[in-house]
């Protein structure tokens, strides 16, 4: 199999591979919402949604190992990538105008990616690490009524709430890029369609994140 | 006009190398970039110091010799055109003008705003080329039927000149806009399928060793290129790569 390790080692071949990671973690961020969103509709409709993610053993035992891996894949390979191009030019520009000729965001996908993984860390402080203590430690009996209560209480400290919104402001940043940017690495660019992968790409980079905004702002208003 | 110069010295590939400052006056708008600079090597040759070293060749905007990274960007401030067509009208009285070389590792610099884009012809050799018998029994090409969408698109990324500026704009220093523009030209040809497999992977086999950096997308070399390369190549060599990855049988 030195042909796979070779195709995955070349610049092209850690390219896709972090496009594929990216699109999987489009299709999580995707659902997550959904699931979130409707915590603002209905309590027992997101504690019924939150108790099935959270029990059945599929999303438990098999997409959440691949969740974990996209995740520490594509930080670890952006990290790689960010170090292997920087020194790939050795000697720096006296005078370099980066913004003449390409956005923002597509120049500082490594520093939104870094206030991502803090705010990662954050997330998984309030959320993941007490729910894995929760299941996998004490061994809990299964209250499907729980998760609701828990929501709600982390977005009562408005730093908290501050924060999450300082987040996904970087989220929507580094989506407006990411998104199009995908779809160019594993080649799904064609005139026919490409403009509307754009489009859809900047409103998805745009709603997915003021929408998750919106929740934390919701419940700390409502809470 | 009235000028000033900032320039990349360097005395040859191992030396440190500066900018230097430089007054120059009398620069007429008509001039193109390359004239300037030769008004300025005049100068310095006259009160016998070392004329700046640079590129240059056809001065048409067609060989793809000149270089230069002018006030941050590569070729300059204008759209689609190389340095040699870039004329000092786009500059005004009094400005301060960064004139630095194409930098990259995979282009080194052998001595001011000269450097060494050699690693490219490597590229070329590694497979940006179709195996043709030139035995005086070759096909005409006119008699192969080619669609036009593909014939326009091929000659479109042969228009690459292979000049270097797509790697001397990206962050990254990534030459994917030139080796894609070399994989498509032959790759949308009846001509060039023949050997399209072992073409693309050889050529970014060769890009890897290099050292050039990897595309993050962010289409910098598609503005800055004098020949309007699109980013459609980039995404159709990496279809070829990957197919060809996995479908090769080497």
């Amino acid at each position: 199999m030195s042909w796979l390790k070779k195709t995955f080692s070349s610049s092209i071949g850690r390219k896709f591979s972090m496009a594929l990671s990216a699109l999987f973690l489009l299709l999580f961020l995707l659902q997550h919402f959904v699931i979130n969103f409707s915590s603002v509709i209905s309590a027992d409709a997101f504690n019924e949604l939150s108790h099935f993610m959270g029990t059945n053993p599929l999303i438990q035992f098999v997409m959440q190992p691949i969740l974990m891996f996209a995740v520490v894949y594509h930080f670890v390979m952006g990290f790689v990538l960010e170090a292997k191009n920087n020194a790939a030019r050795n000697v720096k520009y006296a005078m370099y105008k980066g913004g003449a000729n390409a956005s923002w965001m597509s120049r500082n996908m490594i520093y939104s990616g870094l206030v991502i993984l803090g705010f990662l860390a954050l997330h998984f402080y309030d959320f993941w690490i007490p729910e894995i203590a929760h299941k996998y430690v004490r061994f809990e009996e299964p209250d499907a009524t729980r998760y609701y209560g828990e929501l709600v209480e982390k977005f009562e400290n408005p730093m908290r709430v501050a924060l999450y919104v300082l987040a996904f402001v970087f989220l929507a940043l580094h989506l407006t890029h990411g998104f199009q940017s995908a779809f160019q690495t594993i080649g799904a660019r064609s005139p026919k369609y490409f403009p509307f992968i754009q489009k859809f790409g900047k409103i998805f980079a745009i709603a997915i994140p003021a929408g998750f905004i919106f929740i934390a702002i919701f419940h700390h208003l409502t809470a | 006009m009235k000028l000033k110069l900032k320039i990349w010295r360097q005395k040859n590939a191992n030396d440190k190398g500066k900018l230097v400052d430089y007054d120059i006056d009398g620069v007429s708008g008509d001039m193109s970039f390359l004239e300037m600079l030769d008004v300025l090597n005049t100068q310095l040759i006259e009160k016998g110091e070392e004329p700046v070293a640079f590129d240059h060749d056809c001065r048409e905007g067609i060989c793809g010799t000149c270089s230069l990274f002018i006030n941050g960007e590569a070729h300059g401030p204008d759209r689609l055109v190389t340095t040699c067509q870039l004329h000092m009208r786009k500059f005004n009285d009094g400005d301060t003008i960064y004139i630095e070389p194409f930098r990259a590792k995979a282009f080194p610099v052998v001595k001011d705003l000269v450097v060494d884009r050699s690693a490219f012809d490597r590229i070329q050799h590694a497979g940006g080329y179709i195996s043709v018998n030139t035995s005086g029994n070759t096909q005409d090409a006119n008699a192969i039927p080619i669609n036009k969408e593909h014939a326009d698109k091929a000659f479109d990324a042969a228009t690459c000149i292979g000049c270097g500026a797509c790697v001397a704009t990206c962050k990254n220093s990534s030459a994917m806009l030139f080796v894609s523009a070399k994989v498509s030209q032959f790759a949308l040809l009846p001509q060039g399928k023949v050997e399209a497999k072992q073409r693309v992977l050889n050529m970014v086999e060769q890009m890897d060793k290099e050292g050039f950096g990897n595309c993050t997308n962010t289409g910098a070399c598609e503005v800055e290129c004098p020949k309007g390369i699109s980013l459609e190549n980039i995404a159709r060599m990496n279809r070829e790569y990957l197919a060809a990855s996995f479908t090769s049988n080497t």
